[in-house]
This record gives C-alpha cells, structure tokens and sequence, in this order.
C-alpha cells in the first residue's frame, strides 16, 4: 500500500508539470480529488486492511490528499496570475488627452452674478424678493416720492405701454409692496430687470438688471447704512474695500448718497478706468425718505431704514470685464457660453 | 456747470486754505466735481506794454515790424497781429518770460530779430479769443506785470450738473461760495448791491402779469449807457465758465446769471417800455435771438411788450428760456429795460423740452429759483454797470410784481431724532454752527432746534427735518462717521418657491441637460422676426419706442430664442438655449398685463435626427419636472396657438392635472429657414403656475428582502395604439405587488406594426413570490389589452 501511495505522488507530480491551463488543472483535481478520484479509490481499498495497518495507510493518504490540494491550488493561482499579467500587458491605452465630447452647459453671467449677491444678503439675514417687469406709475414713481412733472422722472427714459402701464425704470418699483407686503421690521433684497427707453451703444442698454435692498428697523442710522455698505461690498468683491458717501439725490430717499469704492483696478491711486479719481461710483443709497415708508404703511416716527441700488449688470461687467454692454442680451454663444459656475 | 475760483473768492476769504482739498471735500459734502482745470500755470514775465511804432515787414504781407516799450526798455518785435496800432497797450511777453509753457526767447522771424511777443487773450489763457493781440485797457505804468492786471492764473472746476438737479440755490457762485464758507468755517461776504431805494421818486415800469405761471417779474430801466465792451476780467470769468463775450449788457445778464443764479434779461427800451406776461390762446410762430423760427404752443408763457398807441401785446421773449430777435441788445442800444424774474418751474421745463431749446436759463428755471433774489440781483446788476459805466442813469424805480411767494419754513428738529438718523454723537455746537453757515436761521431750547428755512432752500429742496439731517451730516463729513452694525433681532429668511425652482431650474439645465443660458429682450423684434417668418402676434404695445423695430411685447419666448438660434447656427452642430424670463400673455380683466415667468427652452442639432432630439427634450422636461416637484408630467397631443408650432407634434406638459406648458417640433416653414438641415424643438414651462402645485412627498417602501419576479411581455401596438394605453392599463390593474414597470425595447419593422417589450416587476415584502401568484395579473392586463387592439405579441 505504501508503494502504491508513492508511486501515485510520483504519477501525480509527473500531471501537474503537464497541466498547463486552468481546464487541465481542473481536470487533474477531479482526476486526484473528486468522490471518485485516484484518492478516494484508494481510500475505498484500505477496507480490506487491518485494524493497524489501516490507520498508517489512512493516514498517509490523507497526507497525500492535502499535499494534493494544495499544489493543485498553488498551480491555479500561478496560472491566474499569469493571465492578469497577459490581460494587463496586452490593456488598450486610453488616451486621457483626447478632448471632451460633450458641450457643456452655461450659465447667463448676470445669473451668477446674482447668485452671488444674494448668498451674501441671505446670510445676513435679507429676504430675496421677485416683482414684475410691467408696474404702474404709482408704484414706479409716485410710491417714491417722484409726483408727475417732478424732473426725476426726466432722468428715466421710461417705456410707456398701450394699456397705460410701463416697465419698470427701476427696482425701487417694488418698495411699495414688498413694504406693504412684510411690514416693519424688514430686510429684503429684490433683484430685477429694468428698462430705460434708450438707444444702445458699448456703455448703454435699454434693458439691464439691477438689485436694490432695504432695511427698516427702529433706530436704522447712517452709521448702519455705511457699515452694511461696506461690509456687502467687501464680501461682493472679496477684499477690504475702502468706501466714501457723497451727496446725491434721490427722491426717494433723504439724505440720499452716491457710493463711491476705491478703484479696484488701480487701488485709488488713479487710472483711466475711474478717470483719474481713484474712485469709482458704485451704489446709489440713502435714508428711506419719510413719505415712502408712509405711502408704505410703515410709521416713519417709529422706523427708520436704509435702501440701496446696485447695479447687477455693471458688476457683472466689471467682475468678468465685460466692455460692450449689449453682450448680455445677445444671445452670442461665443461669448456667453465662458460662463460656468 | 464751471466754477471759478477767483469768483468764489469774491465772497469768502480762502487765503490759506489748500484749495485741492476744498475741492475734494466740497464733491464729498456737495456736489461732484468732475474736472479741475488750471489757468496761468507755464505762463510768467507777461508785462504791461505799448506799441511805439509800427512798419510793415519788406518781405512778408502779414507781419510787422515792432518797437514796444515794456517799460524798462524799448525793444524790436516782430508781429503777426493783424490789429497792431501804433500807442496800442499790449500784454508782452519779454525774452526770457513764459507762455503757456513755452519759453520765449529772442527769434528770427523772416529775417528780423523779435525781441518777445505780444499776446492774445487765447495764449494767455483768458477766452478764445485768437483773432487778434489783446488790446490791454490799461493807464498803469508799463512793465507792469499782467497778473496784477489780469485775472491770469484761477483753478475752475467742473461741476456734474445732475447732482445739481435739487440745489436751485447752487446754480450761482455765491451760492458755491456758501458752501466753500459752511466747509472752511469761513464768513460769506455779502454781495454788493446798488441802493435801489435812491430811485423810488421815479415812474414806474408798467408790469401786468396775466398768467400764474410768472411768479415774480422785477424790472427797472436804465439809459444813458455808452461802454459798449465788459471789461477784461470779466470776460475772462465768463469765458472760463463757458461764456462767449458778446457787448456789454448781454454779458452783464451773463454774468450776473453766473453769479448769483438768476437769469436776467435786458431788452432795448426802444422795443420794449412796458410788459405783459401771458399765454396766447392760439399756436404762433416766434423768432428767438438764435435766429430761429419757432413755434409757440398755448401753454407756453410769454414775456410781451406793450404798446402804448393800443392795447396789444407784441411778443418779445419765451419766458425764461430765451429773448426774441427783435428786441434784443444791439450795439447801438443805450437804454435798456432789465427783466429779472422768476416762473413756474414745471411750465419752464415742459415748455423748454416741447420747443427743444434748453438754455442756461431755462436749466436754472426748472429747478425752482427763489423769487426772493429777482430784486437783489437787479441792484448788483446796478452796482457792476455803474461801476463800468459811470454815465448811466437809472431811469424808472424799480418795478415788482408778484403772483407767488413761497411760505417762510420753519421746521423743528429733535436731538434725540439726529441721534437716531445719523447713529453717532454730534455736539449742538456743531449742529448750530454748520445750519447757521448755510444760511439757516437756527434758536435752539433745550433738546429742541427750531429752524427757519432761508428762502432760497424752501423752494423745494428743503421741506422735512430729514432735509436738516443731510445739511448737518454732508458738512459733517461722511468720512468722520463711525460706522457699525445694526441692532435688529435677527429671524428665519424662507427662500420663495418660485426662487427655489428658479435655482433648481438652472442648475438641472446647465449641468445637467448641458444647455446654455441666454437673455433675451421683452419685446419682438420686427426685423429679425420677420427673418425667421415669425408673425408679430397681436399684444401689449410699447407707445414711445425709440427703436421702431421693438413695438410689440412678447406672449411667448420661443420666437425670440429661435431667433438665437439662427444666430448660433455657426457656434456647434448640436447646441440648445434656455431662458427664465418673462412674457406678457394679453391682459386680464382689469386690461393689466398678465405677466408669467416662463422658461424658455430651444434645442438645434444638425447632428441629431429630430424624432432624437424631441425625445431628447422630452425626457429633459419629464426629469426636470421630476426634480422640482418629484412629479413626471404626462404630454397630451394638443392645437397649435401660434402659426409656428407643428400642426401634428404639439403636446402640453401635464402635471397633476395641470397644465403647465407646452413642447413640440417646428412648423416646417419656419425651421427650413432657420436652418434646411437642422432639427429644432422647443418647450415653455409657465414658472408662475409650476409654483403653484405642491412637490409630491418623497414615500419611502422598504426594500423588500425577499427575491422579486421580473415578467417581460410584448404587445403589438397596431395603427394609432401609443404606450399611454399599455401604461394606463398597468396602472389600473391597482396590483399591490407590482413594484416597477419599464420599457424594455421597441422594436419598429417596416410593416409599421410597432411592438414593445413591458418589463414587469412583481415583489412581495412577506415572501418569495411564485409565478402563480402573479399570473392573475398578467392574464388580466393581457385580457384588457386584448380588448383594447393591443394583442400579445406571439
């Protein structure tokens, strides 16, 4: 018996040099170690042996059958191996380089420019708020403090409708009733488009976006507007911006300013893009004109509040250098589709 | 407008003063100054000097040969002038001297030697006056120098006239100098004035105001007058703030509008003796000094001359815009009739903006003048020609007639109200000191101002204590405020839903669906429409375009991004637009526009067929939708509402019931001539009403543990048989353990019997489902098809 055990290694070792794929490795397996395998034949034989004899005999093949296994299983994992390797070694090279085959999309420059903007608002807890493009000329001027014939309204080219209505010239349109609408205390932001009833050139647009904001509280002072100019502007343009009030006037507010910032291009020491000043005028703001707040429905002697103007597509202009205005209604994909968030 | 220095120093003393920084703070406190400009600077040496003698050169026709005595000496100058005379009094400009910044040196000129140069008022920098040398009016020494002389050097600046627009009062050098006083804690001087009571014993001009819109009319008569020509300086003011010189009176009435902001006006006493305001009840034609015909419409006020022979009244002036031809100041005038007025500031600018014809007086009219200043101008006027013309003689006392005044203000102004509106500490000092240097009468009691309004601020500037708060804060300075945050409580911001799915909108489009987003006008564009074989579709008017091709508001936004699509034909083979925006659909009951924010989307492929590119679209829209109310919409086959939708491909967007907007192909009239190769397809989703539907909760089902049964079946659709048919049949079967369905493929054979493949999946969340289990199911959606013409495929 113990010859035969040897003599079966010898035959086995002698196969598994000759098993050179996965198949003839399984083959030899089954061959070795299936439930009818060389093995398992063997194993049968020992019936006829001894008590002694049977358990050496028992436990010799046991070796054998594990030694088996194991360089079956040792051979597999080689010839496994050696496949990747082949796979690998013969793997198509991917040109990483080759150019991107789908057009991405674009966002419209004001749009992110607004979104923008109005991140930095709502996290100082402002209130964005939508209103029409066609208004009527009480909430368009006489709301404001702008009665007809007033020379305000001169200044505003405005397009007057068949039905008597207008598009609005402007965004403080809508103080009125977004007043109206939330009551006092309020701070709320409302970004819109207006129109101004104008021949178009480089520098001007008959239809162009602006955001205005208010802020209605007791004891709103000139000191906050400064502070909450400053601070929006700082955030808007991601530095330490330097302001400066002037005297400016707006019927509907009083005292009213413009808002000048240092020159973002030269720093305030002066260069063509703000005309030697240093300055450049950014934001027309002011104290909410008593009336207003009245026609408003708010009590001006218990509410005072601020407003201001910022004109979203010239701070689209200047954020991307944009020169011609018209660009943004062109529709021109060549230059509107640079525009990704 | 342009300010003069020199003047603003006429009335408050600025020695000492860095007049840059004056400057500077007069934009932060006032009004912007746009422009500062130099005079005399690179101009130096200049002397008084008199032509002794003057010989023609031999070799040239224009110039001559010069002896000048400059005082310390007498030497040869060439010169080109052609008004060189001999004991003419010239400005010179030695060898050695400046001009301009050019160095003057000894010359050759043809041949002779030119020892310096005689001036023109333009090289000195004193008006544009080039035709000739500056005949120097002038019995001083010689070799005196020009600037004691000439007013040669001055800083003038150039003020943004609209931040003037509420400031009537700034429309004048002294009111500027007010403001340069109230900055530089500095006193104003009083203007100069003529004592007008000297002639009260003298008859009257008569004056009859027929109108209310003149509210004052002063006038007084002058005669005896023979300077014809204002002097230097004066000429020089005026040309350096934008003047030409004309004669004496006109530049006189220039001169005082320039000081003190009133318009005058001097007619000649032969012409116009006394005077008649009025409107005329019929259209005419009137000539003004320009040389003009024009016409003159009833609302439009007239200054009139009054004959005396009949009652008539001759038109002679456009009442504070501009005189009439025929009785202006000619040069042989030597009595006048001085008008100094002020009208009603409406009619002035409507009347100004109906003729076209803006004038310098006009301007300052429509910002309401202060009728108190009409009197006291005509005594400067008085005091300044007599100091020119010392022959005059005041012929009548002066006249005044008034329909107007303005109420005296008096406003009281709270300290703990500053506290509040500025949010810093200002001393009452302060705040009595600034008011009171602008002119406010101010007694303070306690906590309480009192403040009298002067009246050339109560016109309409100033009308509210908040008016006061600008006067005390812009002197203050806005650069002196120490600025902080506010005290408001702080509250919950909710974002609107139309925002929200504006922003998710955006977002799905541009990153997702990879189209780019595009603004377009509100209206139609008639040109480019009419390209495209797009109609103007009857709506909303603009009635005042100034561009005749954009009348019409659009109803719909696809037409104007079709038209963008044209114009991007170059930029790819397959690209699409979107846009949120607005239209206007007609208008509602009350005749309002009914203005819907509506998204806009164009697809354009000349790379895909179009049945890709609609079903492109399509599942765009469905997972658009999905996204913003987690709701797929249906598309209900529906009629074309504009010619240039396809009379067969037209759907509505369907959600929850509701329709939300519309999405189809092209007419193929108007596609071949966008593109004859391209595929176009288009959608318009109304915003406004997509807000208004609920988003679907999210429903969660536990997954199942048990293995499902997924059950294929094909069902030939047959002739006009859609998927709608088979999906509505799943839905009724109402199985519970039916957790999904999808298309699992569609096979289209040339014989047109199109069938598609249901993939069928069946879960249980108790057990493992067997086949029995869902057979009932299977038998009744094959039987209710069946009925239905949609048999199971063999």
């Amino acid at each position: 018996m113990e010859q035969k055990i040897t003599s079966l290694r010898e035959q086995f070792t002698l196969a598994l040099n000759n098993a050179a794929s996965a198949a003839a490795l399984e083959a030899l397996r089954v061959e070795y170690l299936g439930k009818k395998g060389l093995l398992a034949e063997l194993m049968q034989s020992l019936r006829t042996l001894s008590g002694d004899e049977k358990k050496q005999a028992g436990q010799l093949i046991n070796t054998l059958k594990n030694e088996v296994d194991g360089l079956v299983r040792a051979a597999a994992e080689t010839l496994q191996k050696e496949e990747q390797k082949r796979q690998i070694n013969s793997a198509k090279r991917y040109d990483v380089t080759l150019p991107e085959r789908t057009e991405h999309g674009s966002y419209h420059p004001i749009s992110l420019v607004q979104r923008e903007v109005e991140r930095i608002f709502v996290t100082m807890g402002f209130t964005v708020e939508e209103y029409p493009e066609v208004v009527d000329d009480y909430h368009c001027f006489e709301a404001l403090n702008i009665p007809k014939h007033h020379p305000a309204r001169d200044m505003q080219d405005t397009y007057y409708l068949s039905n008597g209505q207008l598009l609005k010239t402007h965004t403080s349109a809508a103080q009125n009733a977004i007043m109206r609408k939330y009551g006092a205390p309020l701070r709320v932001i409302f970004p819109g488009r207006c129109f101004r009833n104008e021949s178009t050139d480089a520098c001007h647009e008959n239809t162009f976006f602006q955001m205005e904001g208010i802020m209605i509280d007791r004891d709103i002072s000139i000191a906050n507007l400064i502070y909450f100019m400053k601070t929006m502007l700082s955030e808007v343009f991601q530095r330490d911006v330097k302001v400066r009030l002037r005297p400016g006037f707006f019927p509907f507010v009083e005292p009213g300013f413009e808002l000048d910032i240092s020159c973002l291009n030269c720093g305030g020491v002066g260069c063509p893009s703000c005309k030697n000043s240093g300055w450049l005028e950014l934001c027309p703001c002011g104290m909410i004109h008593p009336r207003v707040l009245e026609m408003g429905g708010i009590d001006p002697d218990e509410y005072t509040g601020f407003a201001f103007g910022l004109g979203l597509t010239r701070l689209a202009m200047m954020r991307y250098g944009v020169k011609d205005i018209r660009d943004f209604n062109s529709g021109n994909l060549k230059a509107l589709a640079q525009f990704t968030q | 407008m342009l300010v003069s220095m020199n003047w603003v120093r006429d009335f408050v003393n600025l020695d000492g003063l860095d007049l840059d920084d004056l400057i500077r703070r007069f934009t932060l406190s006032t009004a912007e100054v746009e422009d500062v400009i130099r005079y005399g600077e690179g101009t130096r040496g200049i002397v008084a000097a008199q032509i002794l003698s003057v010989q023609k050169h031999p070799e040239s026709r224009k110039l001559h040969l010069l002896k000048v005595d400059k005082g310390d000496a007498v030497v040869d100058v060439v010169c080109g002038a052609p008004n060189v005379r001999e004991g003419m009094r010239v400005a010179f400009a030695p060898a050695g001297s400046s001009v301009g910044g050019h160095d003057i040196g000894v010359a050759q000129l043809a041949g002779h030697k030119s020892n310096g140069m005689c001036c023109s008022e333009a090289e000195l920098g004193l008006s544009d006056e080039n035709d000739g040398i500056l005949d120097l009016d002038f019995d001083g020494a010689l070799g005196t120098p020009l600037e004691n002389i000439a007013e040669l050097s001055d800083t003038v600046f150039e003020l943004d006239n609209k931040s003037l627009t509420n400031r009537p009062d700034l429309w004048g050098i002294y009111g500027i100098a007010r403001e340069f006083a109230a900055l530089a804690g500095r006193e104003l001087q009083p203007i100069d004035r003529a004592n007008l009571a000297d002639y009260n014993d003298l008859p009257g001009v008569k004056i009859t105001l027929e109108s209310p819109l003149c509210q004052r009319y002063s006038a007084l008569k002058v005669e005896g007058i023979s300077v014809s020509q204002s002097p230097l300086n004066m000429r020089t003011r005026l040309s350096r703030c934008g003047m030409r010189g004309i004669n004496l009176l006109a530049d006189l009435t220039n001169y005082l509008m320039l000081e003190m902001g009133q318009p005058m006006h001097a007619f000649d006493q032969r012409r116009v003796s006394a005077v008649r305001v009025k409107t005329f009840d019929a259209p005419f034609t009137f000539q003004t000094l320009d040389g003009q015909e024009r016409n003159i419409y009833t609302d439009t006020l007239m200054i009139c001359a009054e004959t005396t022979s009949n009652d008539t009244a001759r038109p002679v002036a456009i009442a504070g815009i501009m005189g009439g031809l025929d009785s202006e100041i000619k040069d042989d005038t030597d009595s006048l009739l001085l008008e100094s007025a002020t009208f009603d500031p409406v009619s002035s600018r409507k009347s100004s903006s109906r003729l076209g014809l803006r004038t310098d007086a006009s301007a300052r009219y429509e910002k309401a003048l202060d009728p108190e200043m009409t009197v006291n101008a005509i005594a400067r006027f008085l005091k300044l020609l007599q100091a020119i013309d010392p022959g005059v003689r005041v012929s009548s006392r002066l006249s005044d007639a008034r329909n107007f005044a303005y109420p005296p203000l008096t406003l009281t102004l709270e300290k703990h109200f500053i506290n509040r509106y500025t949010g810093i500490p200002i001393d009452d000092s302060q705040i009595l000191k600034i008011l009171t240097s602008l002119g406010f009468g101010v007694i303070q009691s306690g906590e309480t101002f009192t403040v009298q309004v002067p009246s050339w601020r109560a016109t309409k500037d100033v009308t509210i204590p908040a008016d006061l708060i600008e006067e005390i804060t812009r002197v203050y300075g806005y650069d002196n405020f120490e600025i902080h945050s506010t005290r408001s409580v702080l509250y919950p911001v909710r974002e609107d839903i139309g925002k929200t799915q504006d922003t998710i909108a955006r977002d799905f489009l541009v990153a997702r669906a990879n189209l780019h987003e595009v603004h377009s006008y509100l209206w139609c564009d008639k040109e480019k429409f009419a390209a495209l074989g797009l109609d103007v579709e009857e709506n909303i008017r603009l009635i005042n375009s100034v561009n005749p091709n954009h009348e019409v508001l659009r109803g719909s936004m696809v037409p104007t991004l079709l038209s963008f699509l044209q114009e991007n034909r170059g930029y790819a083979g397959d690209f699409g637009v979107f846009e949120i925006g607005r239209v206007i659909a007609g208008t509602d009951e009350d005749g309002l526009c009914r203005e819907r924010k509506t998204l806009g989307i164009a697809l354009f492929s000349r790379d895909a067929d179009e049945e890709t590119l609609f079903f492109r679209l399509r599942d765009r829209l469905s997972d658009l939708l999905l996204e913003i109310k987690r709701l797929r919409p249906v598309f209900l086959k529906e009629e074309p509402t504009h010619a240039w939708q396809h009379p067969v491909n037209t759907f509505g967007v369907i959600l929850s019931n509701i329709r939300v907007g519309t999405f189809g192909t092209l007419h193929p009239a108007n596609a071949r001539k966008i593109d004859k190769k391209a595929a176009i397809v288009f959608a318009e989703i109304d915003m406004h009403t997509l807000a208004e539907l609920a988003a679907a909760p999210i429903k969660y089902r536990e997954p199942s543990k048990y293995p499902g049964i997924d059950v294929d079946l094909s069902f030939v659709l047959g002739s006009g048989g859609i998927f709608a048919q088979i999906a509505d049949a799943i839905a009724a079967l109402g199985c519970d353990l039916l957790s999904a369905y999808s298309l699992a493929d569609v096979f289209e054979p040339d014989d047109g019997k199109t069938s598609v493949t249901v993939r069928l999946s069946f879960a249980s969340n108790e057990k493992t489902l067997a086949r029995a289990e869902i057979q009932p199911a299977l038998d009744l959606l094959v039987g209710k098809l069946q009925t239905i013409g949609i048999a199971l495929k063999a």
